[in-house]
């Protein structure tokens, strides 16, 4: 998170600019090709469709805000919108507070703190769709006490994906936040040792300042994570109770990156409202993500 | 330096033997109820296997060709396209962040700042689309599939060998040029062994996307034929999911062993290189 690296003026050798430039087709040609068509074409076209009715990209019609129009009257989009914002800010909140709290605990004299690292770390490994496979069985398994059952109210549907995915994304933030902690230089938390500063105090005037690029990742991962989140939601509860919403079937743990993909799976017609989603998505998730780095940039230390 | 422990810290050794324990109970849980009776993970799954519920490795036979598409086919598959993927990807982007840090041109700076703009573009922003490129241009096998990976994968990985090797001394390249070796020649035998930092951390983030990726190949694979391991449990839960359990665990139980095995002997590899991704990211 060097701040340097954005805008650094690019080095231009003489020896090395013309000659590599002569390589092109072999350097750049073929990674911009692969770009081209698993990014810029599809995105284009991504924009232009939201504003066509269509089947397959070759019978599309131009229907302009319609599609627009038809998302943001769908029950079920504005309560993914909801879902997912309580859902973001809960999964934020809990992942960084105790990856924190955990990395914090690791990077003190601790026996065994590499097997505990470990330990954490190990199901990001796992995909999400296994995960949710896995984890609606030991919820199934504990509701079945209460003679109930993951899907039959959407308030375990949510708390369970929140656990799901705390459980995932725990170890990784932890990784970040050890690395954030260990970069700190141990004459700083010296001079406040000397400095009469208690371990509290320590924490929040020393250590929390100097973590804060770690916390800026971190937070930014949750966020952009919470929001993109799909193969769990998925696999977890699949978007299951639904519920008659004004005429409208309304899939209650859908968060909306599954509410786009079941939108587009309901018939043809709803091709279009589908992409329109997914642009608003987009543009959503891009506000975010820059609203976020500039907040907590403008909190970091500079060393 | 103290090599004794303090009280505290022994207490918190021990909570956290305890947070441990309770860490990996999930997985515990798939391990054992891929021995029990369909049943008895149904009745109770937290019950350990016992003289009646216990069929040994009854469920991971039944698991190998279950919902009629054999596991090792499906693990074949997802080796394929993750190990083609990455080579891809390591390769072509390396080459490209290297071009594009090196030739200061209005071409690099456009590039660059679109692989920046893909990084927040969410996948369900193409996937219709992609889906329809795709299936046009044939990239619908596992053979050709790859390709996809290389360019909706490009922008990370670039991002992260353009900040490597902005970081990289010009002289080194500069001897080699005056030396008389060509930019190819200077890329494979200077360039690219000082990347090798970078080179473990792409690839290490890009094989625990592709490996674990559903969606993507899901829309994009000719399903009827093509099967990953994230693909096959979810038509396993989707359609057979009721049917049997236990052998569904097994087939879970299978397809984490790999991830582990790999994990345990590559973790101090896998820990730095995530922490090194998302430093730079």
């Amino acid at each position: 998170m060097r701040k340097k690296s954005h805008d650094d003026t690019t080095v231009n050798s003489v020896l090395l600019r013309r000659p590599i430039q002569r390589w092109f087709p072999l350097f750049i040609l073929p990674t911009f090709l692969c770009f081209l068509i698993g990014f810029i074409w599809p995105f284009l076209q991504g924009i232009y469709l939201s504003f066509c009715n269509f089947n397959t990209p070759k019978d599309a019609q131009w229907v302009g805000f319609s599609n627009y129009v038809k998302a943001f009257k769908d029950a079920g989009f504005i309560h993914a919108f909801w879902n997912t914002a309580a859902f973001a800010v809960v999964s934020i909140l809990l992942i960084n507070v105790v990856a924190f709290a955990i990395a914090y605990a690791l990077t003190q004299k601790m026996r065994g703190a590499n097997l505990f690292r470990t330990v954490f770390f190990m199901p990001n490994l796992i995909g999400g769709v296994v995960l949710g496979y896995i984890w609606s069985m030991i919820f199934d398994a504990i509701l079945r006490n209460y003679s109930t059952y993951l899907t039959a109210n959407a308030t375990y549907g949510f708390w369970g994906l929140v656990i799901l995915v705390a459980w995932q994304q725990i170890g990784y933030m932890m990784i970040i936040y050890i690395a954030g902690l260990q970069a700190i230089p141990g004459d700083m938390m010296e001079a406040a040792k000397i400095d009469g500063a208690n371990g509290w105090q320590t924490l929040f005037k020393v250590t929390i300042p100097n973590v804060m690029p770690s916390i800026t990742i971190c937070t930014f991962l949750t966020l952009t994570n919470s929001f993109k989140l799909f193969d769990q939601n998925l696999a977890l509860t699949g978007g299951a109770p639904s519920v008659m919403m004004a005429g409208t079937k309304v899939n209650m743990t859908e968060l909306l990156a599954l509410n786009i993909y079941s939108t587009y799976n309901i018939n043809k017609n709803w091709h279009g409202a589908a992409q329109a989603k997914a642009v608003v998505f987009f543009l959503l998730v891009a506000v975010l993500a820059i609203a976020q780095q500039t907040a907590t940039r403008k909190k970091e230390v500079q060393q | 330096m103290k090599t004794r422990y303090s009280t505290a810290s022994k207490i918190l050794t021990i909570f956290f033997v305890i947070l441990c324990l309770i860490w990996i109970i999930p997985i515990f849980e798939v391990l054992i109820n891929s021995f029990k009776t369909n049943n008895a993970v149904n009745m109770d799954a937290f019950a350990l296997p016992n003289s009646e519920t216990f069929v040994g490795f009854d469920n991971y036979v039944k698991g190998m060709t279950f919902g009629n598409y054999p596991f090792v086919k499906a693990l074949g598959y997802s080796l394929l396209i993750t190990v083609v993927s990455v080579i891809l990807i390591l390769l072509f982007t390396s080459m490209s962040a290297w071009y594009i840090a090196r030739v200061n041109s209005k071409f690099s700076k456009f590039f660059y700042f679109l692989c920046l703009f893909s990084m927040i573009v969410p996948f369900q922003m193409v996937m219709f689309t992609l889906t329809f490129t795709a299936d046009q241009l044939k990239l619908n096998t596992p053979w050709t599939i790859p390709v996809v990976y290389l360019g909706f994968g490009a922008g990370l990985a670039i991002f992260m060998f353009v900040g490597f090797v902005k970081g990289l001394p010009l002289e080194i390249e500069e001897a080699a040029a005056i030396d008389g070796c060509g930019p190819v020649r200077t890329f494979f035998l200077v360039v690219l062994p000082m990347l090798k930092p970078t080179l473990i951390s792409v690839g290490i983030l890009e094989t625990m996307w592709v490996w674990n990726d559903y969606l993507l190949p899901y829309l994009v694979l000719d399903r009827t034929k093509y099967m990953t391991i994230p693909i096959l449990v979810q038509y396993l839960k989707g359609s057979y999911g009721t049917v049997d359990l236990g052998a569904t665990m097994a087939v879970i139980m299978l397809s984490i062993i790999p991830i582990i095995i790999v994990y345990i002997f590559c973790q101090k590899h896998i820990i730095k290189g995530v922490a090194a991704g998302a430093v730079k990211g």
